[in-house]
């Protein structure tokens, strides 16, 4: 498989240019966001950084202080699913360009990243090893109060690994392995 | 921790050392399945990628004593404790070596107020850690630990038969229903995924009794011949969906399958399901009686 470097922010060209079971490194800003942080910015909360062009991870990081600077000790990522409600909203209205997870999306991403230019990138689940080791720095933290797993970390990534699952042209991994995969089980059911 | 001499300092230290090394080192039956898994995964696919990226996640997460996943999950602890033994005494240490595991950073801070949204920070609150214990005739502790991601408990399910699409109350509706689940949680638990299933109980004890299957190595026969040719034709089928690692597609979708079953009331059949990701982290020590670990379980 041929990897594509990419590096953040991602123009919309690039992200355009992306398809279904391309393999990609990433280099750059990543923001960290989950559950927490997606459900207070639908609930109007401007985002603590400038997300266009951004990517966001959907990962609750183990953080611990080290002489005074924060370390990652683990950072795999978290399931996308439960971000399904809000992450189009975030796309239309702070301009994100990636989403980093794993598990993938829903029908309202997959329109999101075709209508505004975005792209659902798959880290390896459980791998936490594997990511944190191409996470070089962290260089702050927002919205600690809620919490150190739900905070939104200020990564900095070189070559992070992630396979294109979900991409802006309406192609999706999940919904045809979904598919494929009731078709086989329903042939095989007892 | 400097006196080891003393049975309290003794357990505080094997109960962080049990902690560390189910956080960090894969236990071997699961680093063997993971290892086949791979070997069956067509080269250059995203399949074989993503087990590829696992095999070297789990050498890392041992050798730099880091924990495999970040989500270091529900703290399961179960006991088989000598008659006469301290109960409170044992949790007041377990609680403690939690909390030094927390901030070494083997633990996430993993415990949130369900209402609040606040995280305790130390991984103590109503509920965490989870305590199970057992009296035995042995005389000494065993105590196994499991530490179980909330990616795969989100998709574990519980089915109450009959069923309109999935069947009655007998093994085709449960082997169904299991397979609906598998089905249902595609690559989100992040497979490739091992089942702890509870055939019967009541809604608590039958999703009990499947996280207890788990505590089975993964190539143990069952004792009942009937539920380990289940067990075999559940992992067979699901491995023949296409789900594949992570969802990626491929043929490895589960790794093994646990099945129990306990009585149930007339009226009720439930079929639970407890779905474990492939970073099956569940470690287990003998204790002398100086507290100290005489025996590694897994």
């Amino acid at each position: 498989m041929p990897i594509i470097p990419l590096t953040t922010p991602l123009t919309e060209d690039a992200v355009r240019a992306l398809k279904v079971g391309d393999t990609v490194e990433l280099t750059g800003r990543v923001y960290t966001g989950r559950d927490a942080a997606h459900h207070r910015m639908h609930e109007g909360t401007p985002p603590p950084v400038d997300l266009h062009g951004a990517v966001i991870y959907h990962c609750g990081p183990v953080m611990v202080q080290e002489n005074g600077r924060w370390v990652c000790k683990a950072a795999g990522p978290t399931t996308s699913s439960r971000e399904e409600p809000y992450q189009w909203e975030v796309m239309r209205d702070h301009g994100i360009r990636g989403v980093i997870g794993k598990g993938g999306m829903g029908p309202k991403t997959l329109d999101g990243c075709k209508k505004y230019g975005c792209v659902y990138l798959h880290a390896i689940g459980g791998a936490a090893q594997i990511c944190a080791e191409r996470i070089t720095r962290v260089d702050g933290v927002d919205w600690m109060d809620l919490g150190s797993p739900e905070a939104v970390w200020h990564l900095w990534v070189v070559k992070f690994p992630v396979i294109v699952t979900m991409d802006s042209h309406g192609g999706s991994l999940h919904q045809q392995v979904y598919a494929d995969s009731a078709k086989a089980l329903a042939t095989l059911k007892a | 921790m400097t006196d080891t001499a003393t049975p309290d300092a003794a357990l505080g230290v094997s109960l962080l050392e049990l902690i560390r090394s189910t956080s960090c080192v894969l236990p071997a039956d699961v680093v063997t399945t993971v290892a086949a898994g791979r070997a069956a995964e067509t080269a250059g696919s995203n399949a074989a990628y993503a087990l590829g990226v696992v095999c070297d996640n789990i050498t890392m997460a041992k050798a730099k004593s880091q924990p495999l996943c970040q989500d270091t999950g529900s703290i399961l602890v179960y006991t088989n404790l000598p008659r006469g033994y301290d109960v409170h005494a044992f949790e007041t240490a377990f609680i403690a070596a939690v909390k030094q595991a927390t901030k070494i950073g083997y633990l996430r801070q993993n415990s949130v107020d369900a209402v609040t949204g606040k995280n305790s920070g130390d991984n103590v609150g109503p509920g965490t850690p989870n305590f199970h214990h057992h009296q035995w005739d042995g005389d000494h502790v065993e105590i196994r630990l499991m530490l179980k991601g909330g990616g795969c408990e989100n998709v574990g399910a519980q089915y109450s038969l009959p069923h309109p699409d999935l069947g009655g109350r007998d093994l085709k509706g449960v082997e169904n229903a299991i397979l609906d689940a598998v089905l249902k949680a595609q690559g989100q638990g992040c497979g490739p995924g091992i089942l702890g299933v509870c055939i019967g109980g009541d809604r608590a004890t039958g999703y009990g009794n499947s996280k207890e299957q788990l505590l089975r190595l993964i190539d143990d026969a069952n004792s009942d011949p009937v539920l380990g040719d289940l067990e075999k034709r559940v992992v067979d089928k699901a491995n023949r969906s296409g789900i594949g690692p992570m969802g990626f597609g491929g043929a490895t979708t589960l790794l093994g399958c646990k099945i129990g079953k306990l009585n149930r009331v007339p009226a009720s059949f439930f079929v639970s399901i407890s779905y474990m990701c492939w970073a099956f982290r569940r470690q287990g020590v003998a204790l002398d009686a100086a507290g100290g670990i005489s025996r590694w379980l897994y």
